[in-house]
């Protein structure tokens, strides 16, 4: 231990530059500490846990059935802010989930092998929160089981009507669709070489159901060099094919604001404002579960400090971006010279809805700057304070976008205010407890870590490439024991 | 009489046959599915895969816990050919996108006999002036139907080409197949290879280092 110390006191890239998995270098000891979560017995903490989350989920039951029942007249959607809680929830849900995205696809394209012991989690999160953001356009027809002829170009005999392809609506409904499918496809290839471990440890310890449930999930996975090569490839092109798409699904969703002549949201910035506003709340959002999660299921020496400072350093840039469009926002309306728009920021900033303004100015501009000092961003409790103000933050902007830009639009007689029902409230609520409940389900039943990719960063700790950069500065001994600083 | 007859069969199993198995590459024994052998860590078992193929063994595989670099290299493994399978996909879902946009929407040609009966009648309605179809607005679903087929061209593709899914497989008979998805690197000798000889490349194998080696049948 004394050595330990030494050389890593004698080296100080180790400490700007620490490895990524930590403690035992063995295969084995990934293989154990990530599969026994799903085979040990379950946590009377997560039955209680996933009580409190389903009841919430049901009151979502019950508000839908409510609004199904009744009409949309039950959200406070009216003149003139006919796009209210559910267009912000929407927009918010989807923007959690592309930092999955982000994590499993441009951190994969970028070399990034920190990626490797969150993106499972990161990824799942993508798909409940696009699961959650998929409710609020479904049920705002108020009829979901004929939303699908409305929204879906299915051939039907009784309407003979096709969709309108030049909306930007319509756009929306293929970008978030094929997002959400795709999403679900990257996940499962990731996971098919891990479902194929928990099927084997369930033969090696006899539990035949798990053996079967997996024996079927994982295809018949053996790890076979040929099937690698085939497998490497698929996720390479899917990682690729998913960097254009995950910038294009937010862009296309802000054409649904930005094709418009709304004063606020007439602006050409839009598309690279929503992507960068939504990574930076999904890294949150990754940030605020995967603290709980290392914690509660003891992967500390697998999701390591290193890599929750490295989400932070994303958040602060993301936020920085953010801070950059609000003040690019500001300038283009005064020097447009269009006294629309001009009123529409000032209105935006003092107006009725200032209070929403400057809470979103300070969760999203403010707040990241602590995570400027390294101590701050290495600190668990600060992070996951900040994750949450920071997600708080980007909730009111879509808030405020919306809510502002249409409360106050060309004809002062139809001015109005924006006020949330109960209604309103139960089913955003609801949907967080949702997307609360499907990430314990997860992870409770799969790998939450890519066992797999994690094995392959450990090789490269163990045995790192001629020629290659020493990013893994440390060599250790397969008990884990320091043996080298490089 | 019978020693006659014993003779000519023995005959023909010793040296016709063998030699017939060899020239088409086919598993003499096919109870016998391969001779697998264990290493405890990547480049352990890339240092033995080029061994064995250097030996001059073909029908070679190795099952990994997870992708080991170097050992397509060592192994012979051609590269992967799902990119031009999945191009193919992705043109075919930009086309279907226009197709789509242009035929519901933009279609004035002749009346297609039975489209009513089943729904697919086209359409065409200018809504705010626009063009029936135009590229502009054809874009963005155009790109987004690319993505999708895509993204099913690759995994589908690769499952397919990876011939899964496939509940049974026989290495699945090596008496620790479970390793291979945990810490340990198999190195597998089909026996359909035209130099498998049971016993004498189990040794080989062990020669290599292998902790483990095995002659695995097909059940």
């Amino acid at each position: 231990m004394a050595n330990q110390e030494s050389l890593a006191a004698a080296n100080p890239l180790l400490e700007t530059n620490p490895p990524l998995i930590r403690g035992v270098q063995e295969y084995h000891a990934i293989t154990q500490a990530v599969s026994e979560i799903s085979e040990n017995k379950t946590p009377l903490k997560w039955y209680i846990l996933t009580s409190i989350t389903g009841l919430i989920t049901l009151m979502l039951g019950g508000m839908l059935t409510y609004l199904v029942a009744t009409g949309i007249g039950v959200w406070g959607n009216t003149a003139p802010v006919y796009w209210g809680w559910d267009i912000t929830n929407f927009v918010f849900w989807i923007g959690i989930g592309h930092a999955g995205t982000l994590i499993s696809a441009i951190l994969f394209l970028f070399r990034q092998k920190w990626r490797t012991s969150i993106n499972r989690a990161a990824e799942a999160m993508t798909l409940f929160a696009v699961a959650c953001a998929g409710i609020y356009p479904l049920f705002h027809t108020g009829r979901p089981w004929r939303a699908i002829y409305w929204l879906g170009p299915i051939p039907n005999t009784d309407l003979n009507l096709w969709q309108n392809f030049r909306s930007p609506l319509m756009w929306d409904v293929f970008a978030v669709s094929t997002y959400a499918t795709v999403s679900a496809l990257f996940w499962f290839v990731g996971l098919v070489p891990d479902l194929a471990t928990l099927r084997d440890r369930a033969m090696i310890a006899g539990n035949r159901t798990r053996q079967i449930v997996f024996h079927f999930l994982a295809l018949g996975w053996r790890g076979s060099a040929r099937h690698w090569r085939n497998y490497e490839m698929a996720y390479l092109i899917l990682a690729g094919i998913s960097t254009p798409l995950v910038l294009s699904v937010h862009t296309i969703v802000s054409f649904d604001f930005a094709t418009s002549v709304i004063p606020g949201w007439h602006t050409t910035i839009f598309p690279p404002y929503f992507v960068a506003g939504a990574i930076f709340s999904g890294f949150a959002c990754v940030l605020t579960l995967l603290v709980i999660a290392r914690w509660a299921l003891n992967l500390e020496h697998l999701i390591t400090i290193k890599h929750l400072e490295n989400m932070n350093k994303v958040i602060l840039t993301t936020g920085w971006v953010v801070g950059l469009a609000y003040g690019t926002e500001f300038f283009v309306a005064w020097y447009s010279g269009n006294p629309y728009e001009r009123f529409i920021f000032i209105n935006r900033a003092f107006g009725p809805y200032a209070w929403a303004y400057w809470i979103m100015l300070t969760c999203n501009v403010v707040s990241p700057n602590f995570f400027w000092s390294k101590k701050l961003r290495t600190s668990i409790p600060v992070m996951f304070v900040l994750s949450i103000v920071v997600n708080i933050g980007m909730w009111f902007e879509r808030f405020v976008i919306i809510a502002t830009s249409l409360h106050r639009d060309y004809l002062p007689s139809s001015w109005g205010y924006f006020r949330p029902t109960y209604v309103d409230i139960c089913t955003f609520a609801g949907t967080i407890g949702l997307f609360l409940t499907l990430f314990l389900l997860f992870c409770r039943f799969l790998p939450i870590i890519a066992i797999s990719e994690v094995k392959g960063v450990m090789a490269e700790q163990r045995h790192p490439a001629q020629g290659v950069a020493p990013v893994p500065v440390a060599a250790y001994e397969p008990s884990g024991e320091l043996l080298e600083v490089r | 009489m019978s020693d006659h007859v014993a003779s000519e069969v023995s005959l023909l199993d010793a040296v016709i046959m063998p030699r017939l198995y060899k020239a088409f590459g086919i598993n003499p024994d096919p109870s016998v599915f391969a001779a697998i052998a264990e290493f405890s860590d990547g480049p352990d078992l890339v240092e033995a895969g080029r061994k064995v193929r250097a030996e001059g063994y073909t029908k070679l595989d190795a099952l990994s816990p997870f992708p080991v670099h170097g050992i397509d290299d060592a192994l012979g493994v051609p590269r992967s050919k799902l990119g031009y399978f999945v191009i193919c996909t992705a043109f075919l879902g930009t086309f279907a996108a226009f197709l789509l946009m242009w035929y519901t929407g933009a279609y004035t040609g002749p009346h297609i006999p039975g489209c009513d009966l089943i729904g697919m009648c086209a359409y065409p309605q200018v809504i705010g002036g626009k063009p029936l179809f135009d590229i502009t607005f054809g874009l963005p679903i155009m790109f987004e139907l690319s993505i999708l087929f895509a993204a099913f061209g690759s995994v589908l593709g690769m499952f397919a080409i990876n011939g899964l899914p496939q509940l049974y497989h026989p290495t699945s008979n090596y008496s620790k197949i479970a390793g291979a998805t945990d810490d340990k690197f198999l190195l597998v000798v089909e026996a359909t290879d035209p130099k498998f000889r049971a016993q004498e490349t189990v040794d080989f194998l062990k020669s290599l280092g292998a902790s483990h080696v095995e002659i695995v049948e097909d059940k």
